[in-house]
């Protein structure tokens, strides 16, 4: 009878010591002050900041490095002005061509489709309706167009401007319109000319300043 | 028991005959009353064709319109009977020539609607919009009712279980009576045997187990040994796990399920997780990209319910999104009212170990996978590999480096293959074991 009770303590001792790693929490740690560091965790939770959160917008008004004012308003008139005069600073060639397609399979083709179509993995869920096909007549897309929806978005469709730099919604633009050109049965545009235009220089350098300005903004 | 089951089966044989009955006279009823509804839709809306309409209504309007509900643009139930056709033809053909020609009722829409032009539609015929009108003007269906044929279906699958349940049950209570008959008898025996003055064998008294352990002192040194070893391996087994978080799975303030999201929906980690392209972190995506999509997905489907996770309980969720980010599904706008959404760090290295998402997922074209585990399949998201060094390591060990179409490499490379005699280069040899690497 007492090895019984015995028994049954150490079985219950056990279980209290088993129970004790609970997959909800994180482990121990050997020494935390060489784990944690002094300063503010990214996404830490720290009472110092408003809403307790590290992550915090920028301060209004400052402005990334290497970024460019956009001069179109976010409205009608702004679309439209943008569809017929705003033009795509960077040169049709076959690595901004192979670089838009890798960020337009990221990001648009869960609902455009791969071909651009309007027929994406989510559209054909139904989960999002409605995605109108590039080479739609009532909406005649431009270069212009295209950059201006990818900036701020249009109806239902958000804006990408915080998950892509100018540069590389500019690669994008490009893809569409090949995916365009694709869909109309044209040849789509790449520029042969060997000399890159003065502005096509200057975009490639705020690229390489914004990437890694983003590096330290995370 | 056995008669139970019986008339269970004579009531299955009652309820399969009632079913395989009206298997033969549904269709007859249901092709009638399709008949009719048919009849009635072609009545009330023009000759319009409910299902082309459904198709077009897909395809174009549905980004901005709900039939219900409002969006974007306004809820279109009823709009037939609100405005007159050709007004409506002309409007949905080309809306902003009409706010332009100053036609009052259109500006009265346009303005409703914070002056957002609805795209013009030149491709659609007045038979097209017929169409899509007849398909907007269906009254919303109520849940479809339950079938019976169904119903019983599963019915039987649950009893089976039930009857499984019920046969554990007699076994087990068999045993026991077993078990109370043996020990019974053995008493009566027992008894029987003290009454007749039969002498029981006695256990004759023997030193206990424990003495004669201790007194072999060979055993007791080899066990000894045995338990230091083995304590020895489990105390290193349990100091080697310390600071290491594997199957780390913390409850998030929204319950965010990567199933649904990278799995089912196949949305590219990358999506969400932009800043893993460029930078040193691969970000918890604020919540403007969530808006992205679920502006216009405010509910799931019925599909994506589980039998652990409700319906409600997802739409509740995405309640919770739009409480943080301050927006009124009412008025289709953001109230500017918002919370952080505090999410519980997961993958978390120590402070003296350097690690570069960018380095990784584009220079190296690491599938996210590799060290995040079967994401798309994690209802709820945990830590999949250990994140040690020796984990690390092992990985520069045996992996290639990427060096097709990069030009970055192509003098090291062709040197170090040299140095090291091999055609393809891993992390290791290009310097990946160096601790300056990861540790400065």
């Amino acid at each position: 009878m007492k090895n019984t009770i015995k028994i049954l303590a150490a079985a219950v001792v056990m279980i209290c010591v088993v129970s004790c790693k609970k997959d909800s929490k994180p482990n121990y740690q050997f020494m935390p002050n060489m784990y944690e560091p002094l300063s503010y965790e990214t996404y830490g939770d720290y009472g110092i900041f408003p809403g307790g959160q590290e992550a915090m917008l920028p301060a209004e008004g400052s402005i990334p490095r290497g970024w460019m004012p956009y001069d179109f308003k976010n409205s009608q008139e702004g679309y439209l002005l943008a569809k017929d005069t705003l033009k795509n600073p960077i040169r049709y060639t076959k690595e901004n061509e192979d670089a838009g397609k890798e960020l337009y399979d990221i990001y648009c083709a869960i609902c455009h489709g791969g071909k651009g179509d309007g027929k994406g993995p989510l559209v054909q869920r139904e989960k999002i309706l409605g995605v109108p096909s590039y080479d739609d007549i009532g909406r005649a897309i431009t270069e212009g167009s295209i950059y201006h929806v990818m900036y701020y978005g249009i109806n239902s469709m958000g804006s990408y401007a915080s998950q892509t730099n100018e540069h590389e919604r500019w690669q994008i633009v490009q893809y569409v319109q090949k995916l365009k050109a694709d869909l109309e049965g044209k040849t789509p545009r790449i520029d042969t000319d060997a000399t890159p235009t003065v502005v096509e220089a200057k975009v490639e350098e705020e690229h390489h300043e914004s990437t890694e300005d983003h590096s330290n903004a995370h | 028991m056995k008669q139970v089951k019986h008339r269970n089966s004579a009531s299955k044989i009652l309820i399969l005959g009632t079913v395989f009955l009206f298997t033969f006279f549904n269709p007859v009823f249901g092709q009638d009353e399709a008949a009719v509804d048919n009849a009635a839709v072609t009545e009330a809306s023009s000759g319009g064709d409910v299902a082309k309409g459904e198709e077009l209504f897909k395809s174009l309007c549905a980004a901005c319109h709900k039939r219900y509900k409002k969006a974007v643009g306004p809820a279109l139930f009823g709009v037939a009977d609100k405005y007159d056709r050709a007004w409506l033809y002309s409007w949905i053909k080309n809306s902003a020539a009409m706010v332009a020609s100053g036609d009052p009722q259109a500006v009265a829409v346009f303005e409703e609607y914070n002056k957002t032009a609805m795209n013009a539609f030149p491709q659609l015929t007045d038979g097209d919009i017929d169409n899509i009108l007849a398909y907007v003007m269906e009254p919303k269906a109520d849940p479809p009712a339950p079938v019976p044929g169904s119903d019983t279906a599963s019915g039987g699958g649950e009893s089976s279980g039930v009857s499984a349940n019920v046969i554990l049950a007699i076994l087990a209570l068999v045993f026991l009576m077993l078990v109370v008959v043996l020990f019974l008898v053995n008493k009566t025996l027992r008894s029987f045997a003290e009454a007749n003055n039969v002498e029981l064998p006695q256990a004759e008294e023997r030193t206990p187990i424990w003495k004669a352990f201790i007194q072999n002192q060979f055993l007791v040194m080899v066990s000894a040994i045995f338990l230091l070893l083995a304590s020895g391996y489990f105390v290193y087994g349990y100091f080697m796990q310390v600071g290491v978080d594997q199957g780390y799975q913390p409850v998030q303030p929204i319950h965010y399920s990567h199933k649904i999201h990278a799995g089912d929906n196949k949305i590219e980690c990358k999506y969400c997780h932009s800043s893993a392209r460029v930078s040193k972190t691969s970000g918890i995506p604020s919540l403007n990209v969530c808006m992205n999509c679920h502006k216009s997905i405010s509910e799931v489907a019925d599909a994506t319910a589980t039998e652990e996770y409700s319906k409600e309980f997802y739409d509740g969720e995405i309640q919770k999104l739009y409480k943080a980010v301050g927006w009124d599904t009412d008025t289709q706008a953001y109230t500017g009212d918002t919370q952080p959404v505090k999410w519980v760090r997961i993958h978390n290295l120590p402070d003296f170990a350097y690690f570069n998402h960018s380095q990784h997922v584009s220079v190296a074209g690491v599938e996210c996978q590799t060290c995040h585990g079967p994401v798309e399949e994690m209802e709820i998201m945990y830590q999949h590999a250990p994140l040690t060094m020796g984990w690390c390591i092992n990985c520069h060990r045996e992996t290639n480096v990427k060096v097709a179409d990069n030009k970055y490499y192509e003098k090291i490379h062709k040197e170090l293959s040299k140095k090291y005699g091999v055609d393809q280069l891993t992390a290791a040899q290009m310097g990946g074991l160096e601790c300056g690497k990861c540790h400065y």
